[in-house]
């Protein structure tokens, strides 16, 4: 199947192979801020992924099952829902949010049996040295800085979408 | 025909301006770029969710400014919030009159916060109105191109 590509960077050609194979990554996108979240589904539809975003880090962790650690032992497993979310391919979460943050969210993923090898990207308006190295010690597979460019999205599924 | 590539040279034009005055930066640029066939009012609609929910958050921020004793960090929440969502969308003016405003915030001084206020309010109304003449006319020339085509979208 052809698929048209508006991208024509030297990660075009990664980017192609996945779309004739017909694969489309699943990512969630966390982020409390509306704009951003309608911004950064669109640049993950227009490099063919599925998308699905939460405006906090509760949503985010009952989407992801890790919510209730009970549910992760119960027949919930077996069914569709969990199927679905078990395909997480990636998380890209901002930093700074209300309630839970990005950090927290990316600590509780990162430290839990299900959803510990699911890449989670953290991005920030704000570049803080101190806040990136947290980051990428919790195991943060990147930490990108706000707002988000196409090539940038390139570059993650690139990375790791493949 | 004549008329087409007068409007079209206008929309051009305001756009222009718009980047040179400094109430658009090159992200908006990048929000244009975004825009395809899948969804061809891609602009528009985030623009509008950007109208709306600084809206919001100037309301709140009014709110917030109102109390007797104010909570700082709330404030600084919003602005936060707004300086954010102005960055994503290239209203340069907006973003860079947020980032003033949270430094007054951090020194909690009431009459800064006010100030910048106000200051947020004005660059919001006026990036507004650009904002909404741009779109106007732009279908001005897309629609008197669409019934004497010059050129393909």
């Amino acid at each position: 199947m052809e698929t048209s590509s508006s991208s024509s960077s030297s990660s075009s050609s990664c980017m192609k192979w996945s779309c004739e194979n017909g694969y489309q990554p699943h990512v969630l996108a966390v982020d409390d801020n509306l704009v951003d979240r309608k911004l950064v589904e669109k640049l993950l539809k227009n490099s063919s992924c599925k998308v699905t975003t939460a405006e906090n880090g509760v949503s985010a962790l009952e989407f992801l099952g890790l919510l209730d650690e009970h549910n992760q032992h119960t027949n919930f497993e077996r069914s569709n829902e969990w199927q679905q979310r078990s395909k997480v391919n990636m998380i890209i979460t901002d930093y700074c949010m209300p309630g839970m943050s990005g950090y927290e969210l990316l600590k509780k993923i990162k430290r839990s049996s299900k959803m510990k090898e699911v890449p989670v990207v953290v991005v920030s308006s704000e570049n803080v040295p101190t806040r990136i190295n947290k980051c990428l010690e919790e195991g943060a597979e990147m930490f990108m800085l706000k707002p988000l460019k196409q090539s940038d999205v390139v570059k993650l599924k690139c990375q790791f979408m493949n | 025909m004549e008329d087409v590539i007068h409007l079209q040279t206008q929309f051009l034009r305001y756009k222009v301006s718009l980047f040179k005055e400094g109430y658009l930066n090159d992200q908006f640029k990048e929000i244009e770029n975004l825009e395809d066939e899948s969804n061809p009012k891609f602009v528009e609609e985030v623009v509008t969710i950007f109208f709306e929910d600084s809206h919001r958050l100037i309301n709140e921020l009014a709110k917030a400014l109102e109390q007797k004793c104010i909570d700082f960090k709330k404030v600084d929440a919003y602005v936060h919030q707004l300086k954010g969502s102005s960055s994503s969308i290239g209203a340069n003016k907006v973003q860079m009159a947020c980032i003033a405003f949270r430094n007054y915030c951090h020194d909690m001084n009431i009459q800064g916060c006010l100030k910048c206020l106000q200051h947020v309010k004005e660059e919001f109304a006026l990036v507004k109105n650009k904002l909404e003449t741009l779109f106007k006319v732009e279908k001005e020339f897309l629609e008197a191109n669409a019934s004497n085509p010059i050129c393909n979208k």
